[in-house]
C-alpha cells in the first residue's frame, strides 16, 4: 500500500512538472511557428533543429519569462533581423504588388465573366 | 474579340512571369538584413572566458576608436581559416577585437586560443547562443566592425574573413580616421 502511494505521488509530481513545462513551451512553439529560420530557408524556427533556431527558441522563452508579449517579441526580432524573419509581410512599397495583385486578378476575372455573360 | 483579349492576357501573363523568374535567377537566396536597420543593444550581458565575471557590451568596447566583434567557436572549421586574419588585424593596433565564443566548451575554446594565438583583447562566452541572436547574428563565424564613438555598425561580415574582406576592413578604418 505504501509503495502504491509513493509511486502515485512520484507520478503526480512528474505529471505536474511536465504540465508546467509544456505550458511555457507551447507559447514558444506558437511564436516560433511564425518565424522564418534564416539560415535554413523553407523551414520555420519551430521546425528547425539548427543552432540558430535552437538559440532563437531559448531567446523567445527568456523574453516570455521577462514578461514580454508576442508583439514585443516579434518587434524585437524584426529590429534585429528585418521584416523577413516573420512570415506575415507588412504592406510597404516592396510588398504592395503582393497584396494588390490578387485584387487586380479578381477584378480582371470578373470583367471577363461579365463580358461572356453579356455576349450570350 | 473576346478570344483576342484572352490570348493577349495569356501572352502578357507568360511574359511577365518569365521576366519575374529571370530576375529571380540572378538574385542570391541568402538573405541578409539591411545594416542600417540592425541596431545593437549595448546592454548585452555575458561572462568572460577567462574569469567568471559578467560584463556588458558598453564595458567591452570602451577603448580605442573601433571595435571588431568576432563570433567564433573551436568546432567551427572556417573560424580556423580566418584566425590568421584576426591576428593580422590585431597587429595594426587600432582595433579592439572582442571574441564571442559561441556554443563551445570552455576547455576546447581555451585550447583553440592556445594553439592558434589570441587576437582578442577580451573574450566572452555565449553557451546558449542567445547573446549572438541579440547581436543579430546568424552563426559562426561572423564579424562586426563598430565605431566606438558613434556606437554604430560600420560593416558586418557573415562567414569567414578573407583577403578581400581584410583589405576592405583596413580601408574603412583608414577612411574613418
Amino acid at each position: 500500500m505504501k509503495i502504491k502511494i509513493l509511486v502515485l505521488t512520484i507520478f503526480y509530481f512528474i505529471g505536474s512538472f511536465n504540465l508546467s513545462y509544456a505550458a511555457n513551451s507551447e507559447k514558444v512553439d506558437q511564436i516560433s511557428k511564425n518565424l522564418r529560420c534564416l539560415i535554413c530557408q523553407g523551414q520555420s524556427v519551430y521546425d528547425s533543429q539548427s543552432d540558430f533556431a535552437l538559440s532563437m527558441k531559448i531567446l523567445i522563452q527568456n523574453k516570455i519569462d521577462e514578461g514580454k508579449n508576442d508583439e514585443q517579441i516579434y518587434d524585437f526580432l524584426k529590429s534585429k533581423y528585418g521584416e523577413w524573419i516573420v512570415y506575415d509581410p507588412e504592406i510597404n512599397k516592396n510588398t504592395v504588388l503582393l497584396w494588390v495583385l490578387p485584387l487586380i486578378l479578381f477584378v480582371f476575372g470578373g470583367i471577363l465573366i461579365l463580358r461572356k455573360v453579356s455576349i450570350k | 474579340m473576346v478570344k483576342n483579349i484572352k490570348l493577349i492576357a495569356v501572352v502578357f501573363l507568360v511574359i511577365v512571369s518569365f521576366f519575374i523568374l529571370l530576375k529571380g535567377l540572378n538574385k542570391t537566396n541568402n538573405y541578409s538584413p539591411n545594416l542600417n536597420s540592425s541596431n545593437i543593444d549595448f546592454n548585452f550581458k555575458a561572462k568572460f572566458l577567462y574569469s567568471n565575471e559578467e560584463t556588458t557590451l558598453y564595458e567591452l568596447i570602451n577603448d580605442k576608436d573601433f571595435s571588431l566583434i568576432n563570433i567564433w567557436a573551436s568546432w567551427c572549421l572556417p573560424c580556423r581559416d580566418e584566425h590568421p586574419y584576426l591576428l593580422n588585424l590585431n597587429s595594426l593596433g587600432k582595433l579592439n577585437i572582442i571574441g564571442i565564443n559561441y556554443k563551445d566548451s570552455e576547455v576546447n575554446a581555451k585550447k583553440f586560443i592556445k594553439e592558434l594565438g589570441n587576437p582578442y583583447s577580451k573574450i566572452v562566452v555565449d553557451p546558449s547562443g542567445v547573446n549572438s541572436i541579440e547581436l543579430g547574428a546568424y552563426g559562426v563565424p561572423e564579424t562586426i566592425l563598430i565605431n566606438n564613438n558613434s556606437k554604430t555598425i560600420l560593416k558586418k561580415y557573415i562567414g569567414p574573413l578573407d583577403d578581400k574582406k581584410l583589405a576592405e576592413l583596413k580601408m574603412i578604418i583608414k577612411n574613418e580616421n
